[in-house]
Order: C-alpha cells, then structure tokens, then sequence
C-alpha cells in the first residue's frame, strides 16, 4: 500500500517513514512540501496521505482531492468517522490523514495509529530538545551574573554562585532568572561597554 | 466563578474581528463568557479543530459549514450557524501586469467595464496554452463563488478559460509575487499587503459583485450548540456587541490596534484600518478610495443568519461543482443557518430582529423598511452586479436562468 508524507518539519516526516518501514509499510513517498503539492501527490497516487494538521497546504490538497473526482478518479477524504477515537487522537497529535475511498477502515487505522505515536515521539524530541536549548541558554547566563559578582563585590567563583543561590531561594525564584536579572541590570546600569 | 468558556478559532483575517474583540474588551465577560482564541492557518484544520472538539466554536467561510453539514468531500456532520460575522469585506486583486494589461486605473472600477478587458485577456492567455490563474481561499468559500459568479456574468467561463486554484489567505500576496498567480480572491488585510508590497492592485471588491453578499460566520456543531444554548445566547450577545462597538468611527484605531497583534493578524496596522474604514488603497502608493459598504458588519441586521443566504450559496455549489440539485440537499443546507438561535439571544434587546428568516436576494434596488418582531429594520440595497435576484424558493429556475 503506497502512503504519501506530507510534513513540514523533513525531521518529522523521517521520523514517521521509519516507524513505517518497520512496521513493514516499505511503500512510501515523502512529498517535498516546497515544491508543487498537487503535481507530487499526482505522480505518486497514493492509497493513504499523512499531513501534518498544521500545514499550510491543506485547503490546497482538498481542493486537488476534490478535483480528482470531479476528473472521475477515485473520492480521497477525511479519515472515516466511524472510527472517532482514533480519528479524535490523530488530530489531538497533530496528524491529519486522507485516504482513497473503498480502502478498507481496519487497513487505515493501524497506519494511523503508528502515525500518531511517531507524531507524539516527535514532539517528545522537541520537548527534550528545547529543555536542553533552555538549560544551555541558562548556564551561559548564570556565568555572565557570577563574573559581574566576582568583578563587582570582589568574590570567588564559589561564593558568586553561593549568593546567587541563596538569592534565589529567598525571593523564590529560578537562579537562572536571578542571573538574567543581575546580567540585565548590568547592561542598563553598569559602566559596561 | 469560572466562566463558561468557548474556544474559537479563527483565520488571520480583519473579519476576524468580532470575537477577538468580544474577548479584548470584555464584552464576552459581561455576558458571563470566556473566550479563547485559536489561530490556524487553512480553513481545513479551523474545521476540524471544530469537528473534533478542540474548538467549541469557528470563525468559518460560510459555504464550509454548509459543505460539511452535506458531507461534501467529507462524512457529514450537522452543523449551526447562529451568527454572521460580517458580510462581504473582500477584494479581487490582479497582479501589476494584469492591472495594467486590462488597464485598471486609480479607484475601483466598474465591474462590467473590467469584465469586458478581462475577457480579451483571458481568451488571449487561454489561446496560447498558458490561461490566467486565479487564487482563492477555500473551493468551499464565498471568494469561490463571488469570483466565478463575476466571470461567468461577464462571458468567462472558469475552469475552461481560466483556472481557479487555492491558495491559504496569508500566503495569498506572496503567491501573486512569485506569479503563481495572476489573481487573488481573498479577505483584508491580503488584498491591502499585496498593494502596499507593490505585487498587486486591487481590481473590484466583491461587495461590487453582490452588495450585502455573506461572508465569515460563527460556525459550531450542531450537537454542541444544543448541549450549550445557554452559553450559545450570551456568545451571540456578547458578538453582538462588539459589532456595535466596531462599527463605532470613535473606535477604530483601537480595534486596529489590537487587530494587528502577533497573535491574531501579525499585519500593519495601516492596513487593518483601512478594511475597517472602508478606504481603499488600490494601487501602489494611491489614496485610499472611499467605498462605503466594503466590509459589512451590524447596521441592518446584517449578523442575522438569513435562510436565504445559505440557499444561495447552496446553489453556487450546485452549479459549480457538477452535482446535482436536491431538495433535500437544499433544506439542509438552509437548516445550518439558525435564526431561532440569533432571535432567542436578542429578543428584549432592542436589536432589530426580522420577521421573516428568508428574503429574495439582491432584489432591493433602494432601502426599504422590513418587516420586524423588534426594533426598527431599513434594509438597504443589495444589488448583485448583474442586476439578477435570487429566490431561494426556487433554485432550479434561478440555476436555469443563469450563464
């Protein structure tokens, strides 16, 4: 069975490819979401196409859809709703799929389950990838606050961040919003270039 | 107390305005409501957002709620429609060599005029193999039907002499720079972006194809709007509301303001203001023209959900995309609109409310008073440009009689 991948994120779209091909649905086309959309998916004639619910080419897909019948081609639509769990889950993660009429439902949801767990493992990534940008971004922050410290009150490394902590503790707050404070004050007030 | 919540959403467009506004100025809240909002980017996901419950309620293109109440492309699924959003407030917007090859000039012109030289044009392009390409937002949306109803009026027949393709609205100006397209149907500030940006100038706006032609309205399932009428009254209420504060000349630099946030339009304000003052701009660093009914909101109880409206737009459907009529099709199309709903929230208000909930479409040629339950009702001339009317008690003779 051929499933088209239509993702902006080309991260994403490998992601659900793999979980796919494992699952031995070995073919697949991922569309170039840059290039002309209804051209691609022509060419490819899939049986199922995965997008992702938040991309700029849907209504244009509909539309091609809605095209190919009026061209006496076979009726592409919205996952069928006699199966709203799985179709409410699908768009809860992010996923939107259309698939060719007359394929049959119970072929539909396994892809669409797999689909929406890679959807979901995507964003885990996300997550993670974004908490390591924000821990990155605070150690930087927290270094600049305790050189000011050093160099202002004349303190060590460890007594910098000593007194930085313990600011944060009483006033209840995250040390890295601590230091970014320090490190703004610093720019605004400071004799800094 | 926790108020009673709807999630909304919307597209980044000017008539997005009402429950944007219902919620920045409190008018929500004083109906004992929340809301919040939802932007998306295509119509398809506004709708399902709304189909499976990550919205309560959607700023829609009228003819998408009736599509999907007919399972057009799609399983149907019953829909209401309580309230319009606003009537016309879109623009058709020719790329600078189109202007100038059908010679637009500095205001809006006369559509039968620029009919006329399109329609050269279009046979010329159609000729050599390569025919004008027109963007609209959503093959289920006004802008769809308003353009072909133009065309077809005027001796083009789209899909044969020239093609009509979808394009998001906010991606719209950027297609007519990349000369995807050669024209645009879509709702403010996009007509206005692509001026400003010099893509593009701005031909007709589709209030000159059908005066008080309906555009955006508040959209909901069914069901939902039945589990939560109460809640359905004060939202209409409440919208009701902010129409008459954004009519208000006094207010509309504020309403513009907060338009433009990055969080609903992210667009110039300059632009915003003028869609809400019906001013214009349609070349490149020109005056902005003043054409009054522009953009349609309040007066004229133009948010009541006419019968007769959807049944217009059921019959555009109809002759557009191959299928064919059907009286019940037709019923349920007129079904989504729901003036019991409108008329409950504002009974005792002081809004006019119509006494009938069908009207003959574009039949008035100067304003006359109406017949109303409440208030006093002027509607006001409602021309479609070719001078046609439509009655919705009989779509086969209408569909027979057109080109």
């Amino acid at each position: 069975m051929r499933i088209a991948i239509i993702d902006t994120s080309s991260t994403r779209a490998a992601i659900i490819s793999d979980g796919l091909r494992e699952a031995g649905l070995t073919d697949l086309v991922v569309i170039d979401p840059t290039g002309p959309l209804a051209a691609q998916v022509e060419r490819a004639a899939p049986e199922v196409v995965l997008i992702n619910l938040e991309n700029p080419s849907r209504d244009v897909l509909e539309d091609f859809f809605a095209m190919s019948r009026a061209l006496d081609r076979p009726i592409a639509m919205f996952v069928d709703q006699s199966e709203p769990e799985s179709t409410m889950a699908a768009v809860d993660a992010g996923v939107s799929a259309y698939v060719v009429d007359g394929l049959a439902k119970q072929r539909i949801k396994p892809i669409l389950d797999l689909a929406v767990r890679r959807f979901q493992a995507f964003s885990r990534l996300q997550t993670e990838l974004a908490e390591a940008k924000t821990a990155l971004a605070d150690r930087q922050v927290i270094d600049r606050a305790k050189a000011i410290l050093m160099r202002r009150r004349g303190l060590d490394e460890p007594a910098a961040y000593a007194l930085l902590r313990s600011h944060a503790m009483t006033s209840n707050r995250r040390i890295a919003d601590v230091a970014e404070a320090i490190v703004t004050s610093e720019q605004l007030m400071g004799d800094l270039p | 107390m926790s108020l009673d919540t709807f999630r909304i959403g919307f597209l980044p467009l000017v008539d997005a305005a009402l429950p944007i506004l219902a919620h920045e100025l409190g008018f929500a809240e004083a109906e004992g409501i929340a809301i919040e909002l939802v932007r998306d980017v295509t119509w398809a996901a506004v709708r399902d957002r709304l189909l499976y419950g990550h919205t309560d309620a959607a700023h829609l293109v009228a003819p998408l709620a009736i599509s999907t109440a007919l399972g057009r492309d799609r399983p149907a699924v019953p829909m209401a429609v309580p309230f319009v959003l606003g009537l016309n407030g879109n623009a058709l917007t020719f790329s600078t060599a189109l202007g100038e090859a059908v010679g637009l000039g500095e205001t809006l012109g006369d559509p039968v005029a620029i009919g006329v030289a399109l329609k050269a044009v279009a046979e010329r392009r159609r000729d050599a193999g390569k025919p004008l390409r027109f963007g609209v937002v959503h093959r289920h949306s006004s802008h769809n039907y308003m353009l072909r109803y133009w065309l077809a009026g005027v001796g083009i027949r789209p899909d044969t002499d020239v093609a009509i393709i979808v394009t998001s609205p906010p991606f719209a100006a950027d297609a007519l720079a990349a000369g995807e397209v050669d024209g645009i149907c879509v709702g403010e500030p996009w007509n206005s972006i692509a001026v400003d940006r010099g893509v593009g100038r701005i031909a007709l706006a589709t209030a000159q194809i059908w005066r008080r032609g309906v555009e955006k309205v508040l959209a909901m399932r069914a069901d939902r709007a039945e589990e939560r009428r109460d809640g359905v009254l004060r939202l209409i209420r409440a919208l009701h509301a902010a129409a008459a504060h954004f009519v208000d000349p006094e207010t509309v630099e504020q309403s513009a303001a907060i338009l433009s946030r990055p969080h609903y339009l992210n667009a110039p304000v300059d632009a915003i203001l003028r869609a809400i003052t019906d001013r214009i701009r349609v070349v490149p660093g020109g005056e902005p023209v003043h054409y009054p009914d522009f953009m349609f909101q309040y007066r004229e109880a133009a948010n009541f959900p006419w019968r007769s409206q959807a049944a217009w737009l059921y019959a555009q459907m109809v002759r557009w995309e191959g299928l064919p009529f059907s009286p019940e099709d037709a019923a349920t199309a007129q079904d989504v609109f729901r003036p019991d709903l409108y008329r409950a929230a504002l009974a005792g208000s002081g809004a006019p409310l119509p006494g009938a909930s069908s009207k003959l479409e574009g039949a008035l040629v100067e304003p006359i008073g109406a017949g109303s339950t409440q208030g006093r009702l002027v509607l006001g001339s409602d021309p479609f440009f070719d001078g046609r009317a439509f009655d919705p008690d009989d779509i086969p003779g209408y569909l027979a009689g057109l080109p």
